[in-house]
């Protein structure tokens, strides 16, 4: 037992360096993730600057029964989902399919320039995006001027609530289309091509080898995003909205993390928007979890 | 025979119409870039009549010309090429060795370290107890809160996988044979071998701090800091005014309107210049990305 110990010691010095390399990544990862975990007691709490985290009154559940009677709890609750579903509608299959017409492609050299023409816009920034978006659809903007080529009369979408999920969706294919490829085109350079040679020979066309062939190759895959997905059906990308809210599209597109930001970070209700923000990352750990198990019951096929 | 040869024609039909389909949607997505393109260097007029779809329509550099005038854009340029150089440096720094050194079999609580780091993946403090702890570390309103940061798990996997996958440990083992030392090894053999990683982690950490608008919309308020993202927002969205020259005594109707279309006009030159670092950088940054998702994946 002591010469293990000795032993270990031993090694342990041995290794020093490797300790040293260690080092810094250990102490950040302590101040900026694991001293934020335990700051999260001020959601229970009533936080004042002057009382500090640790000397401020326990509540209880004082702010989550708050933000559960809060009048448009269901409604940010509504539009989160609403928006996480639209994307998911929309992009999810895009995806998939514009992968399968990339693979199809028979021009090597126009297929790399489509893929690095694609993967572009992943690379621009939300601030960037959001502009875009805003400067694209105004009233005097190119799909209004589009719109008034063909005869239509154009409306200012941005302050058009019920565009709002789309005008956020389509911002996300724009972004994420090419780049959504690369994983499903790795995946399908695994395609064994003599299945398909043989499927050739069976007679089946071009859609029926892709339906038969390519995507149940790419199934566990599609499973694996899927359920990366549904697990983050209540988080938003936070920066895109804020962007993209206006006073006028806010009834839907107010989401709980913009609301946990105005009420923490602008009106300073500590403790209230920690509350809102635990609340939102149990919901999500509960969401991926069921996410998994349905998964894994319908396909086999889980994250763990 | 004659059906084998309607197959053929199936599949040929199939290709032409494929590789079309492909090519308009690459051009879709292409397109509103292009059009900011052009409508940054047309008259601000003809843009605002719709006459400028694909090509310039009245040559003009008026709103370039007041965009590059603009202090605020060129300030932020500057913070945000601090905080790229400052945050690129920090995590390199972190994550190389750290990568490292955790693919050492022989390390002990090697496994707990891999635990610590993992685990950060899954749990999160949030929003609120992150701003109290940054704040009582002051830093608020403090250029290096755009730099350090915990541990990525995803680039520390990367980095690992990289170690573990492409050096051969017997290499290691030889230099240990040959006597050299821990140091020896990690800076004369591991390192020069693991360029490509390097580079890879170097462009992702730079695209990543270069478009950080997030961290300076929480911890930054005073004016002069703010990174190039945050003047974006203040120019793009918030439509705070851009100084414009010649329009001091504008009251009358037409010389208001000219005013308004060339403030959109000019949005669009902004745009442009805040891409122009990520066009010129990305022969490299599609290159290595990619190839990083790869490395990434392989884990899964």
């Amino acid at each position: 037992m002591k010469t293990n110990i000795k032993s270990l010691l031993k090694q342990m010095y041995r290794c020093r360096l490797l300790y040293l390399m260690i080092l810094l990544g250990f102490v950040a990862t302590f101040i900026f993730a694991y001293l934020p975990l335990w700051g999260i007691v001020v959601a229970f709490k009533d936080y004042s600057s002057r009382a500090g985290i640790w000397g401020s009154e326990w509540v209880g559940l004082k702010h989550f029964k708050r933000f559960l009677e809060y009048p448009y709890f269901s409604t940010i609750l509504i539009n989160t989902i609403r928006i996480n579903v639209t994307c998911l509608i929309i992009n999810f299959p895009l995806v998939i399919i514009f992968s399968l017409m990339l693979n199809e492609m028979k021009s090597q050299k126009l297929k790399r320039i489509c893929q690095q023409i694609t993967y572009m816009p992943y690379f621009i920034s939300t601030v960037v995006v959001a502009s875009m978006a805003i400067l694209m659809l105004n009233r005097t903007g190119l799909i209004n001027l589009i719109i008034a080529k063909f005869g239509g009369q154009p409306t200012d979408l941005m302050s058009e609530p019920g565009a709002f999920p789309f005008i956020y969706a389509l911002t996300d294919t724009w972004t994420g289309l090419g780049w959504g490829t690369i994983i499903y085109l790795a995946s399908l350079s695994g395609v064994s091509l003599e299945l398909i040679e043989a499927a050739r020979i069976d007679g089946a066309g071009r859609f029926r080898i892709i339906w038969h062939v390519n995507l149940p190759h790419l199934k566990p895959t599609i499973m694996t995003l899927l359920i990366l997905n549904m697990g983050s059906m209540l988080s938003v990308g936070f920066e895109k909205v804020l962007l993209l809210q206006t006073p006028l599209n806010s009834s839907t597109s107010e989401v709980i993390s913009t609301y946990s930001y105005q009420v923490g970070l602008v009106q300073q209700q500590l403790s209230y928007s920690s509350a809102i923000g635990l609340f939102n990352n149990v919901i999500n750990v509960l969401f991926i979890l069921g996410a998994n198990k349905l998964s894994k019951k319908l396909t086999d096929v889980g994250l763990f | 025979m004659l059906k084998s040869r309607k197959k053929l024609n199936g599949y040929r039909i199939f290709d032409i119409v494929n590789t079309a389909l492909v090519v308009l949607i690459t051009l879709i997505i292409l397109y509103p870039l292009y059009f900011c393109v052009i409508a940054s260097f047309s008259d601000p007029h003809e843009v605002s009549l719709g006459h400028t779809f694909f090509f310039i329509k009245g040559f003009n550099t008026e709103a370039w010309t007041n965009v590059l005038k603009e202090k605020r854009l060129w300030m932020g340029y500057r913070n945000t090429i601090y905080y790229t150089l400052g945050s690129t440096a920090y995590n390199l720094i972190l994550h190389i060795p750290l990568g490292y050194a955790l693919t050492k079999k022989y390390l002990p609580f090697r496994n707990f370290f891999s635990m610590y780091f993992f685990a950060t993946m899954y749990v999160g403090g949030g929003l609120i107890p992150c701003y109290l702890i940054n704040k009582s570390l002051g830093l608020i309103n403090n250029p290096l809160v755009m730099m350090i940061g915990a541990t990525g798990c995803y680039h520390m996997i990367i980095i690992r996988n990289f170690f573990s996958s492409s050096i051969d440990t017997q290499i290691y083992e030889a230099a240990y044979i040959d006597g050299a030392s821990e140091g020896q090894t990690f800076f004369k053999i591991a390192i020069p071998l693991a360029k490509p990683i390097i580079a890879v982690e170097a462009l992702y950490y730079i695209v990543g701090a270069w478009n950080n608008y997030y961290t300076a919309l929480i911890y930054l308020y005073k004016e002069k800091l703010k990174p190039l993202q945050g003047v974006l927002r203040d120019i793009l969205i918030n439509n705070s005014e851009i100084h414009l020259n010649g329009f001091e005594t504008a009251d009358e109707v037409e010389a208001l309107m000219r005013k308004a279309y060339l403030a959109q006009s000019m949005k669009y030159s902004v745009i442009i210049v805040a891409c122009i670092p990520l066009f010129l950088l990305y022969p490299f940054i599609q290159k290595y990305f990619t190839k990083g998702v790869m490395i990434g994946a392989v884990k899964g």
